[in-house]
């Protein structure tokens, strides 16, 4: 049950510190939804899921069940998953093709791909003299209030005020700019599997512990050193680059924890984040030398530096998603109830870039992000148990005043302090976002 | 239908495999692979190859051990509560015996405890057999989970 009144939200985040209940309470849990993920643009799904007229894929934005379809105008539509008569879910299946029209599976209504209202059974008799008709608004699926794609990446705003899109990016825009100009052909599509996760947690620690630069080394320490050893034992058998899908593994432990500080993160209005590279992604192996030069064919050897040269492992585009742009995954954030929550997993290809550059990726998403994760499944107990402790009476605070004071501002974005990587100034930046946000 | 030896043969080297995996003896279970040995469980029955593509599970003996080696490292903290498995593994047919190779299906079920949580793990195993000197080696087994394709509530640690 929702309590009457809202704790002060200006009283639970001070610049270092929140309040617990932002994680455990339910009635902040529900304003939560409704200022913040039924309000901002929220990350739906690739162009590329949907590749044929009629194909659809749903998903929450908030609280509400969403889907996307691809038109026979050829554009993606984002509507309610709710059919304006009684109510019911249109699209049952996660993802499908619903053809010509939607079509209710209670009463049989049917509508065009952009919601619009398409027939009733009988609807000149059964409706005579009524106040509805055809055109009614309210006879038509809802659409979302504004949708928005960039670079093949669709968002909707359930919001029809608020900046554009490319405003709310601003900066973290990279993220699908270096990603697409990976591509010899400056897209990239989906590769058709997504992988679902669910912890038991508020959503918030998962956005914050994207880019804590300081826990890979405590919490992944076993799979480091375990892949670590592997390594090892593979490179004096192998050529030269073949063990990088365990380096992926490996860094984790080869990184020390003094070592964390030397990366950085740059953080931006609206919550969102990017955190610089580690993983020594550019080798020389063959593989590599022969896409650079698809590379170079196609953008120039200035141009080629420039993309290969962005030196990223992770953008946070705050509140719902995660994005790994070199290795090109994502994960997208849906808020299922205040101690749980659903990270739904993507990766994709380069096109017109070698099936070796492509096996990257893959091996990144089978090995850190599918749900037999040698990576995550150390950091869903770490959320776990911090859900477990912030629920409890044992403390009033959460503490982010690491290397508070020290980060260095500038119009439009707050970085960590060289050598201090492991700032949490992202955490005190999403609160920051947070609460300005809260206040409506 | 395959000889009444063979399948039995198979089938106690089936219900082996799974009592080393419930007794975590994780070198014994990587032992039963043939050096290019792979586990694999697809994300969906439609894939018809490990390699290239999405997998929940593809690993060579390489990524076993690491994995292995993952869970008996004392700061595996996500290993460190009660955990326990019990597999049972039913339903042995044999698809195929000639020679070396023998060609497996069957059904298991697998029950979890994880801290004071259960979870039920079931679906269809197919063992690629090769007889070796040291007995039944697997150079492919391959995991249809029947819940494969739903929303993991928590991650799979160790092999199904």
């Amino acid at each position: 049950m929702l309590r009457e009144s809202i704790p002060d939200i200006g009283k639970m985040v001070e610049p270092d510190r929140v309040r617990r209940e932002v994680y455990t309470d339910p009635a902040i849990f529900e304003l939560e939804m409704q200022n913040i993920h039924e309000k901002v643009w929220i990350y739906c799904g690739h162009e590329s899921q949907v590749p044929k007229v009629g194909d659809y894929y749903t998903m929450q934005i908030g609280r509400q069940p969403m889907l996307m379809v691809r038109g026979k105008d050829n554009k993606v539509h984002v509507l309610y998953n709710r059919c304006p008569h009684r109510g019911n879910m249109m699209c049952g299946d996660r993802h499908g093709n619903t053809g010509e029209q939607f079509r209710c599976s209670y009463h049989a209504w049917t509508f065009h791909h952009d919601g619009k209202l398409k027939n009733i059974p009988m609807m000149d008799s059964g409706y005579a003299g009524n106040r509805l008709n055809k055109e009614s608004p309210e006879l038509s699926m809802k659409r979302a209030a504004r949708v928005e794609s960039y670079r093949g990446f669709v968002f909707a705003s359930l919001s029809p005020t608020g900046p554009s899109l490319k405003e709310f990016l601003g900066k973290s825009i990279v993220a699908f700019d270096d990603m697409c100009d990976r591509a010899p052909e400056g897209e990239v599509e989906v590769v058709p599997n997504c992988f679902r996760v669910i912890q038991h947690s508020n959503w918030k620690l998962f956005m914050e512990n994207q880019i804590d630069a300081l826990h890979p080394s405590v919490t992944h320490q076993s799979t480091g050193r375990a892949a670590h050893e592997v390594e090892k034992e593979i490179a004096k058998k192998a050529r030269a680059g073949e063990a990088l899908s365990y380096h992926m593994l490996s860094a984790f432990a080869t990184v020390t924890i003094d070592k964390w500080d030397n990366f950085q993160t740059i953080n931006y209005p609206y919550g969102h984040c990017i955190l610089t590279g580690y993983m020594g992604l550019r080798p020389q192996d063959p593989d590599t030398k022969a896409y650079d030069q698809i590379m170079i064919k196609a953008y120039g050897q200035k141009r080629f530096e420039e993309i290969v040269g962005v030196n990223i492992h992770h953008v946070l585009v705050y509140p719902g998603l995660s994005v790994q742009s070199p290795l090109q995954q994502l994960r997208a954030v849906r808020p299922l109830g205040v101690d749980r929550t659903l990270t739904e997993i993507w990766h994709f290809r380069l096109k017109g870039a070698p099936e070796a550059i492509y096996r990257r990726s893959l091996a990144y998403y089978n090995l850190v992000n599918s749900p037999a994760t040698l990576i995550n499944a150390d950091d869903l107990e770490n959320f776990w148990k911090c859900h477990q402790g912030l629920s409890s009476d044992g403390g009033d605070w959460v503490s982010f005043a690491r290397h508070f004071g020290h980060d260095i501002e500038r119009p439009g974005e707050v970085s960590s302090a060289p050598n201090q990587g492991t700032s949490e100034a992202p955490m005190r930046n999403q609160m920051k976002a947070w609460a300005e946000y809260m206040r409506g | 239908m395959a000889k009444p030896d063979v399948q039995h043969e198979v089938e106690q080297f089936l219900y082996r495999q799974a009592e080393i995996l419930d007794g975590k003896q994780w070198q014994g279970w990587i032992d039963l692979f043939t050096p290019d040995g792979i586990y694999w469980m697809p994300p969906a029955p439609e894939y018809k190859t490990w390699d290239g593509q999405p997998a929940i599970f593809a690993e060579d003996k390489n990524l076993m051990t690491v994995r292995m080696n993952r869970v008996l490292h004392p700061d595996a903290w996500s290993q460190r509560p009660l955990w326990e498995t019990n597999h049972v593994v039913s339903n042995v047919i044999i698809e195929k015996a000639s020679g070396e190779e023998i060609v497996a299906r069957s059904r298991f079920h697998m029950m979890e405890l994880r801290r004071d949580d259960v979870r039920h793990f079931a679906g269809s195993y197919r063992h690629e057999l090769k007889r070796t000197r040291d007995g039944l080696r697997i150079k492919l087994q391959r995991v249809d989970m029947t819940n494969a394709q739903a929303a993991y509530d928590y991650v799979l640690q160790v092999w199904v």
